[in-house]
């Protein structure tokens, strides 16, 4: 693992993304990485486009400003492409993930990314068969997973059994795994 | 050293937590952005069993503050929080439990004051509060939270002091931000704050003694002033073997102020709270490529470590301030014009510039801080003069 990975998500408000930036955190701390995950300090709307952040580092992470120039991108939500630059700051050989039906190629054209990898995965195709709803957040931390190699598939899945486990249903929790796990062998890699 | 749990929460809970394990008598406090979701959390912990708190619910600071007093003259561990706003309309209140000698514990989330309105980061509030007569602890980190409001429990009792203490954290980019922090068990918290054995308590029938009582024209008033200066003098060395005992138990070493790279530093900023952190990652690569760059963070800001600053920055070239809260009308913020009266007394005068950053939550960019050294390499180097106060990346 390079020493610091930073993530920005891009989401509307209601799809999980702070939850997600959280779970990848602290799935980083289990794996005794140093970690922040911290949303986007702003007024909640459900539905409004918003900003989550997650660092891991193998070192103690000292800083405290925004990320502005992200290592991976994830887009919870395919219609933010229209309305909100994803890709600004993204470093050249960054990845950007989109939870999408549209091929990678197609997207990379969309997003005008010349270098750089480009990752897509119908996740809230995945998430209405697993969980019965759209739930976007989840798989896209299985495609993380299998896009970045921060970490092993099975310690997410580990994690989230774990911290699912005191709020919810045995189905419910393995549904998320499922999706988890669906969404890490379906995500596909264009660069 | 004590055996510590490494979690993964935000400042708020990890402060509420350590609350919870100091046990504290009474609670009293209102919530405002940023600091809500610590007493939310507390109140959660009273409603859960886990600490047997009397929780009373206000309808402004002004109110907790009150019932905080309150409670605390009548003999009982007392603690709140509050933020921005809610610690300006405190003012009142933040003088009579420092005059009245009452050890309460205040956890400050660190917001602008409006106007315009803001809910961000500055130090605005608790700067506004520093003359108060209250101990003043400041936090990099959620870790440093924690472990200021413990040991700050400790400092604000010690018979020697007896005196408020406010905790800061800043707001969102402390309170809200996850981070990765040690926690120590609730025994070894119990056993290093102890029992609270009140001085004074208007529940001591047997002893009764009045409280802030009127002391007009010919009265002790002068001199229970004085007595205030004399207690939080005296907090100076109390602060110190606290944070040795708390260090011994957690590992962590505590100082008024924490230097790095000041050793050899020829260009050193004097930087309070989460920036300190950034400035500590910028001189570390500014150290890669030569420049001896130092940093100074500020941790205990009343009572102000005059003797420590002057030492530590003495054998330097040049020196920037950075606050993050505004003096309007004076000639920096409030923590150059304490640096800069550090700095009279000692042998050669070191140029000093002052800078004023991350107002309102405006982000404190790397390249922001690359810019300071520059300008203070620059000044070590005879190429320029310090100028007058810098608005660090104001467009």
């Amino acid at each position: 693992m390079q020493q610091l990975t930073e993530i920005r998500w891009h989401a509307r408000a209601g799809q999980g993304a702070v939850t997600a930036a959280k779970l990848v955190a602290e799935t980083a701390l289990e794996l005794d990485q140093y970690m922040q995950a911290m949303p986007e300090y702003g007024p909640e709307r459900m539905g409004a486009p918003i900003q989550a952040f997650t660092r891991i580092s193998s070192t103690p992470i000292e800083i405290h400003n925004n990320i502005e120039h992200p290592d991976v991108v994830v887009v919870l939500d395919e219609s933010l492409l229209s309305i909100v630059d994803v890709v600004r700051g993204l470093k050249d050989d960054g990845a950007v993930i989109v939870n999408t039906c549209t091929p990678a190629a197609d997207v990379r054209v969309r997003l005008g990314r010349a270098t750089g990898r480009v990752a897509c995965v119908d996740a809230s195709g995945i998430s209405l068969d697993k969980l019965k709803r759209d739930m976007p957040n989840t798989p896209m931390i299985g495609a993380l997973a299998k896009v970045t190699g921060l970490f092993e598939l099975n310690a997410v899945c580990d994690h989230l059994s774990k911290t699912f486990g005191k709020k919810f249903a045995q189905e419910v929790i393995d549904a998320n795994i499922a999706s988890v796990r669906s969404a890490y062998e379906e995500v596909s890699i264009d660069g | 050293m004590a055996t510590q749990k490494t979690v993964s929460t935000t400042g708020n809970i990890v402060v509420a937590d350590a609350m919870r394990q100091c046990r504290p008598d009474v609670m009293a406090a209102y919530p405002i952005t940023p600091q809500t979701t610590i007493v939310e959390e507390f109140a959660a912990y009273v409603a859960q069993g886990r600490v047997h708190t009397e929780y009373i619910t206000v309808e402004s600071e002004h109110s907790a503050m009150s019932a905080c007093i309150g409670a605390s003259a009548a003999g009982a561990r007392v603690m709140t929080a509050t933020s921005s706003q809610g610690l300006a309309l405190m003012w009142e209140e933040l003088h009579i439990a420092s005059g009245m000698r009452l050890p309460i514990i205040m956890a400050n989330a660190n917001r602008a004051l409006s106007a315009p309105i803001n809910i961000h980061c500055d130090h605005s509030d608790a700067m506004g509060a520093r003359d108060a007569g209250w101990v003043m602890l400041f936090a990099e980190t959620a870790q440093e939270a924690y472990d200021n409001t413990i040991m700050a429990t400790r400092i604000g009792e010690n018979p020697d002091v007896l005196l408020p203490v406010m905790s800061c954290l800043d707001g969102f980019i402390t309170t809200h931000s996850i981070d990765r922090i040690d926690v120590l068990d609730d025994d070894t918290v119990a056993g290093f704050v102890g029992e609270y054995v009140p001085q004074n308590a208007l529940l001591d029938i047997d002893q009764p003694v009045t409280h802030g009582a009127f002391s007009g024209l010919g009265g002790p008033f002068f001199e229970f002033k004085r007595a205030q200066r004399d207690a939080i003098e005296r907090s100076r060395e109390v602060i110190k073997s606290v944070a040795a005992e708390y260090s011994e138990l957690s590992g962590r070493p505590f100082g008024a102020i924490e230097t790095w790279g000041m050793e050899d530093a020829e260009v050193a900023i004097v930087v309070i709270g989460s920036t300190a952190g950034n400035t500590r990652h910028v001189a570390r690569q500014l150290r890669a490529q030569g420049v001896k760059a130092g940093v100074v963070k500020v941790r205990v800001f009343r009572p102000f470590p005059y003797a420590e600053l002057a030492a530590t920055l003495s054998g330097v070239k040049a020196v920037a301030v950075m606050d993050r809260a505004e003096s309007f009308g004076a000639e920096g913020g409030p923590l150059f014009l304490e640096v800069r009266s550090a700095l009279y007394d000692a042998e050669t005068r070191v140029p000093i510039v002052g800078y004023i950053y991350g107002l309102g939550g405006s982000d404190v960019r790397l390249d922001l801080i690359e810019r300071v050294y520059a300008d203070l390499s620059d000044i070590a180097a005879g190429t320029a003069q310090p100028g007058g106060l810098v608005y660090l990346g104001a467009r």
